[in-house]
């Protein structure tokens, strides 16, 4: 945040203190009715005190409006670019006979069949019912590379405003205008369909309880002066009440949670309500789908294990030349390993011949020009093409361990050129990678109280083994929908808030049913309309980010809260003993922080209550720092920063300004 | 021995007795409550009640039970006291008139015992002893059933059942209060309280003159009124009344049963939420904020700070010789910790720091450790606000003890958190402008202030305790205060039931890593900076008027 936004938005600000506008934030609406009451008696009695005081309670007003006008600022400037993709389409709509009608894309009802070719637009959104095309959707996920999207299946979900750049496609229209996912996007980076979720309604109260106990003790302080023969004029009470209502976080309150959303879209996550933000921050169990979630999704090469007595150089240089020419994930595996295990770089010598993987030999492997035959493929595949009927022992004792912990035991042998038997070399270990770093965000995910499921559907054995690399809590193996929406309402029974990512149709009835559904932006439309989030970059990997911004949100307004509440001990040690000291001087033993006089300390106190608020807008922006650790200790930690520090700081906020204002006006005040 | 050593003696020997009695008497009441046998002598009294004793009521009919009940009591007491004059056993005493009826009827209901007459030549026997005693059994009863309730609210899964009103009350009414207070009326008589039903007797003094000196039913009241947390005393000057509270054993045992159930229910509550070490957590946050207190009294009243005690020797001003500073400051502490309300010296007498100790141990919200139950309901709702804004600092939505707290909850609990300041401030915002409350006024200046202060707060907390100094029969007082009685009283308990109810229908959320722990000491000590918080911000402007300007002139 920098000073030309802040006065860029100032503006916008002041048009916010539109009274129906104020009227949804209570605390602060008591301070707009403070000011103009200020006003007025500092018009009936004009003085440098009368007069400082109403400008400053207007400024607590402004500052608080300021706050959510930059946070909608950063939402607005993306909407922008948004609304440039919703330009206006002429869409080429298929009639039921077949011809094509040219029609304003706003016109289009839901069911309508369009035509879009290459370097058209989709006019909206909708599910491709023929034809493929590479789609370049960056207008909405700012990712250049174009994603395929074709006819039935999980990748049929187009989305309006997007580009189609080769070939073409009919798309039957599921969106009506004007509720498409862009201008869904639009409202919600905007902010415009915000609503108070749950945990702000709750804070709200407090606060407003809050707000109602300091009017109470300040309405009922003007007899109670009275009576002490100190009458206290309506301004002083007004500049009192002000600074000890939760100004602070009632200012910060709407700026924390439009900024929290804020963060969700930049890391390119667009959450339909703000409840399923919170609710992200309350995750109990976490869905994580195996394939390119933990793992990368394809078998990779990790060891050579060769047979006994055999030279281990022998086995990895046949391992990687049976795959030079394997164009297969798992064969440019093994010609990886082979090198970074130190095999010479060279080429695939002359002759020599590829033989692919068939489905009926089971082997793939290649034949070189003299005559020598190399192969590769499963072990009963292997022994039959050798014409053995049992592995040497050292082979089949790995073989069985590979098999045992999920891997894939790939066995190499050779025949030689002149006929002769053929030797088993040994076996290649392939298994299914799990991605560097997740075993540890899994820790932390453990130590933030989150339970992590894998879901696959391999078999037990293959699943468990990759679990317990990973370090997940619990497998859902061989998982079928809807054993998944069992777990799901399983846990859920057991008070657990559940998250799971998804993108095929058939996950759309599970999405619906967690908490937090997050759906892949290249999934089916069913999935997107199920799913309370969508990932733009559809990386699954994401809900545990999206789970800390949720935790994120929340330590803020707490952290915001506590600070504010505390701020108003020092606040009474500046202004009780101003208020009565004339009538008892011993209360001037209270005034701890020596302030210049009566009037000086009031207004330091005001003037501070109003600058808090803008010290404090970047951090309600960027959140306060999530560490992971117990919640113990990030009690501990938030309680003694902003408890302690909540304390302490406007004992000497107000004391420099107290300093500054009696330098400056000493005469006035 | 000296003051000092026979004061700390005696708290040590407190402190051994409440832990000897502690764990038997928690388990015991929980046991109590829980058990689905009922007694042969309970059977008939549900018959006769027409009610059926093994049905649980929802949160309404559980409310509509203790306000039904309790409206029934007030009506029952007040007519009592207007008519006592026809009845057996009034000793010739005429009815109270009726602003002073309901002020009484409305105190003894709400278990506050607030006492705008003087016991010995206002009342009867009858009345004191069918009236308002048996209103000092139910009316604590009443606070450890709402207590309870509460509790269940905890401990159900997605129910709306809090048990049995009728069950509760006369389960704690009879097999916990009554054998206590008959042992500690016997204990009291055998250290010298009177209990008689002889007549009055006029005796010659030294100087010539002639005096009335009433006996009565005492001890057996006396009991109740300290172990019920009710204080109302027999006579007028309560238990600084030799007839009461005659010498330093009688003095220990009635401190003792001031503090014997508040500091039990606390393992009631860790023994029925299956969660001891919550139980302890509460209790340490209570005693915590009683020791402090305490610290605080007895720094002021021992030695001789002000200008006259140290001319006088002693702060003894207001004091009973036979006590003295020490056990003075103990009692003081522990009947406005708890909301007992009973005296055994004038707390308008307190020096300035003292007096405004006690005051805000009332202004606490009657928590540390507070009358029977509400101390418990009390400290669990300042709970919730606790673990409201720590639980955002942690990150997650709010929960205690395995439930959420949801804007459903939070509006219950501001609710509760917003009604005694409201009638305290009110109170005194309307009573300190009128010219005749100058005038009812014991001293100017501050003091005055205090005194008015300390009666709208004893009201509204349920204690009962006065000043002194001002004169509150004008029925614009007794009025007021029958009014922040009955409201103190009853609207929070709606709103705990309310909440218990909001609690109970909620499912259980499990215990993670990242759950708040709330039975840690850090948890204990955020409980007891809320508590702190809380009441400093609502009342500094007041205490800086009355206590604080005293004392710091």
């Amino acid at each position: 945040m920098t000073l030309s936004q802040l006065v860029s938005q100032a503006p916008t600000a002041l048009a916010k203190l539109d009274p129906r506008h104020m009227w949804h934030n209570p605390v602060m609406f008591v301070v707009l009715v403070g000011s103009v009451l200020t006003t007025v008696l500092a018009l009936a009695d004009p003085g440098f005190f009368t007069i400082a005081i109403a400008v400053w309670l207007w400024l607590t007003v402004i500052f608080g409006n300021l706050a959510e006008a930059v946070a909608e600022g950063r939402g607005k400037a993306q909407a922008a670019s948004l609304r440039a993709a919703r330009k206006d389409t002429v869409a080429r709509r298929l009639d039921r006979d077949g011809t094509e009608t040219e029609v304003p894309g706003t016109d289009l009802a839901i069911g309508d069949r369009v035509v879009v070719a290459a370097g058209e637009v989709i006019p909206g959104d909708g599910d491709v019912v023929e034809g493929i095309a590479s789609v370049d959707e960056s207008a909405i996920t700012g990712e250049s590379a174009p994603v395929i999207r074709e006819a039935g299946g999980d990748r049929s979900a187009v989305t309006g405003g997007t580009t189609v750049l080769s070939d073409r496609i009919v798309v039957r229209i599921t969106a009506a205008p004007g509720s498409t996912f862009l201008d869904t996007m639009i409202a919600l980076v905007e902010g415009t369909s915000r609503r108070k979720t749950p945990n702000e309604n709750a804070l709200t109260i407090l606060l407003s309880s809050l707000t109602i106990v300091f009017l109470l003790a300040v309405a009922t302080l003007a007899p109670m002066a009275d009576y002490a023969g100190a009458p206290q004029r309506t301004l002083v009470l007004v500049a009192l009440l002000v600074c000890l209502i939760p100004t602070t976080i009632g200012a910060l309150l709407s700026a924390i949670g439009i900024a929290g959303m804020d963060r969700l879209v930049r890391v390119n996550v667009l959450a339909m309500s703000g409840r399923a933000v919170e609710a992200a921050g309350d995750v109990g169990t976490l869905l994580l789908d195996k394939t390119g979630t933990i793992t990368y999704g394809n078998r990779r090469a990790t060891s050579f294990v060769p047979q006994a007595g055999l030279d281990p150089e022998v086995l990895r240089d046949t391992a990687r030349l049976s795959s030079l020419a394997d164009p297969t994930p798992e064969g440019r595996s093994i010609v990886e390993l082979a090198l970074t295990q130190g095999a010479p770089d060279v080429p695939l010598p002359v002759g020599a011949q590829i033989v692919e993987f068939s489905a009926s030999t089971r082997m793939s492997g290649v034949d070189l020009a003299d005559g020598t035959v190399v192969r590769k493929g499963a072990w009963s595949a292997v022994l039959a093409w050798l014409d053995q009927t049992a592995l040497p022992p050292s082979v089949e004792s790995a073989v069985e361990r590979i098999s045992a912990d999920g891997g894939t035991p790939l066995v190499v042998a050779v025949r030689p050129a002149h006929g002769g038997a053929g030797q088993v070399l040994g076996v290649i270990h392939l298994k299914d990678v799990v991605k560097p770093g997740m075993a540890e965000r899994f820790a932390e995910l453990r130590r933030m109280g989150i339970r992590t499921v894998m879901v696959t559907g391999d078999n037990a054995v293959t699943a468990k083994a990759i679990a317990a690399e990973a370090g997940v809590d619990d497998v859902l193996a061989e998982a079928t929908p809807e054993e998944k929406m069992a777990y799901i309402r399983q846990e859920q029974a057991g008070g657990r808030l559940v998250a799971m990512t998804g993108d095929g149709t058939n996950d759309a009835p599970a999405l619906a049913a967690a908490d937090v559904g997050v759906a892949m932006s290249s999934g089916t439309s069913a999935a997107k309309e199920a799913g309370n989030m969508v990932d733009l970059d559809s990386d699954p990997t994401k809900l545990i980010d999206i789970v800390e911004i949720g935790k994120q949100l929340l330590i803020t307004r707490g952290a915001l809260t506590t600070f504010s509440v505390a701020n108003d001990v020092a606040k009474y040690f500046a202004i009780i003993p101003a208020m009565f000291v004339a009538a008892y001087p011993g209360l001037e033993s209270l005034n701890v922080m020596r302030l210049h006089s009566p009037e000086s300390a009031i207004l330091s106190a005001v003037v501070f209550n109003a600058l808090i608020i803008v010290a404090l807008i970047p951090l309600s922006l960027k959140g306060v720092k999530y560490r992971v650790t117990s919640a113990a200790g990030l009690l501990r930690r938030n309680l003694l920063v902003y408890g302690l520090g909540g304390l302490v700081a406007p004992f000497v906020g107000i004391k420099i300004i107290d300093l500054l204002l009696s330098t400056l006006f000493g005469s006035a005040l | 021995m000296s003051d000092g050593l026979a004061g700390a003696l005696s708290l040590l020997a407190l402190v051994a007795l409440l832990a000897l009695a502690y764990r038997p008497l928690g388990d015991y009441i929980a046991r109590t409550l829980e058990s689905p046998r009922h007694s042969r002598v309970e059977r008939p009294l549900y018959r006769l009640a027409g009610v059926n004793p093994d049905a649980t009521q929802s949160t309404r009919s559980y409310a509509l039970a203790v306000v039904g009940f309790s409206v029934v009591s007030l009506l029952l007491l007040y007519v009592l006291l207007v008519a006592q004059s026809a009845l057996p056993y009034s000793r010739g005493m005429g009815g109270m008139p009726w602003d002073m009826a309901l002020n009484t009827a409305v105190s003894f209901v709400t278990n506050t015992n607030w006492q705008s007459y003087a016991g010995e030549s206002t009342l009867g026997w009858t009345a004191q002893a069918a009236g308002l005693a048996v209103q000092n059994f139910v009316s604590a009863a009443v606070g450890i059933a709402v207590a309870v309730a509460l509790i269940r609210g905890f401990t159900r899964d997605r129910s709306d059942q809090l048990g049995n009103f009728w069950v509760d009350l006369v389960r704690v009414s009879l097999r916990v209060l009554l054998p206590i207070a008959f042992v500690g009326a016997v204990l009291l008589v055998v250290v010298g309280t009177v209990q008689s039903f002889g007549a009055d007797q006029v005796v010659d003094t030294v100087t010539g003159g002639q005096q009335t000196i009433t006996t009565g039913p005492v001890a057996s009241q006396e009991a109740i009124k300290e172990l019920g947390t009710n204080g109302g005393g027999f006579f007028n000057a309560n238990s600084a009344h030799p007839f009461e509270n005659p010498n330093g054993f009688s003095n220990l045992l009635e401190i003792f049963l001031i503090l014997l159930i508040p500091v039990a229910l606390t393992r009631t509550l860790g023994t029925m939420l299956g969660n001891r070490r919550q139980g302890y957590a509460v209790l340490a946050a209570m005693g915590a904020l009683f020791v402090t207190s305490l610290a605080v009294t007895t720094w002021a009243e021992v030695g001789a700070h002000g200008q006259s005690a140290q001319a006088a020797g002693a702060a003894m001003e207001g004091k009973e010789t036979r006590f003295g500073e020490w056990a003075s400051a103990l009692f003081a502490t522990a009947t406005t910790g708890t909301s007992t309300g009973a005296v055994n010296a004038a707390h308008d007498s307190l020096t300035p720091t003292g007096g405004g100790a006690v005051l805000v141990n009332m202004m606490l919200g009657e928590v540390a450790p507070g009358g029977v139950g509400a101390g418990i309901y009390g400290i669990l709702v300042m709970a919730i606000l606790a673990v409201f804004v720590a639980g955002l600092m942690v990150g997650r939505t709010p929960e205690l003890l395995g439930k959420k707290i949801r804007s459903t909850e939070m509006r219950y609990v501001a609710l509760y958190t917003l009604t005694t300041p409201a009638l305290v401030l009110v109170g005194v915002g309307i009573a300190i402008g009128l010219p005749s409350t100058a005038a009812a006024m014991g001293n100017p200046g501050g003091h005055g202030f205090s005194e008015v202060v300390y009666a709208f707060t004893s009201a509204a907390n349920n204690n009962g305790s006065a000043f002194g100094g001002i004169t509150v029969t004008s029925t614009f007082f007794q009025l007021m205060l029958a009014a922040a009685m009955l409201l103190g009283r009853f609207v929070p308990i709606l709103f705990v039931l309310a909440l218990a109810g909001s609690l109970a229908r909620q499912g259980k959320v499990p215990e993670t890593t990242g759950t708040l722990p709330t039975h840690t000491p850090l948890f204990a000590g955020l409980l007891v900076g809320v508590v702190l918080v809380m009441t400093g911000l609502t009342y500094f402007p007041a205490l800086a008027l009355g206590p604080i300007a005293e004392a710091l002139a």
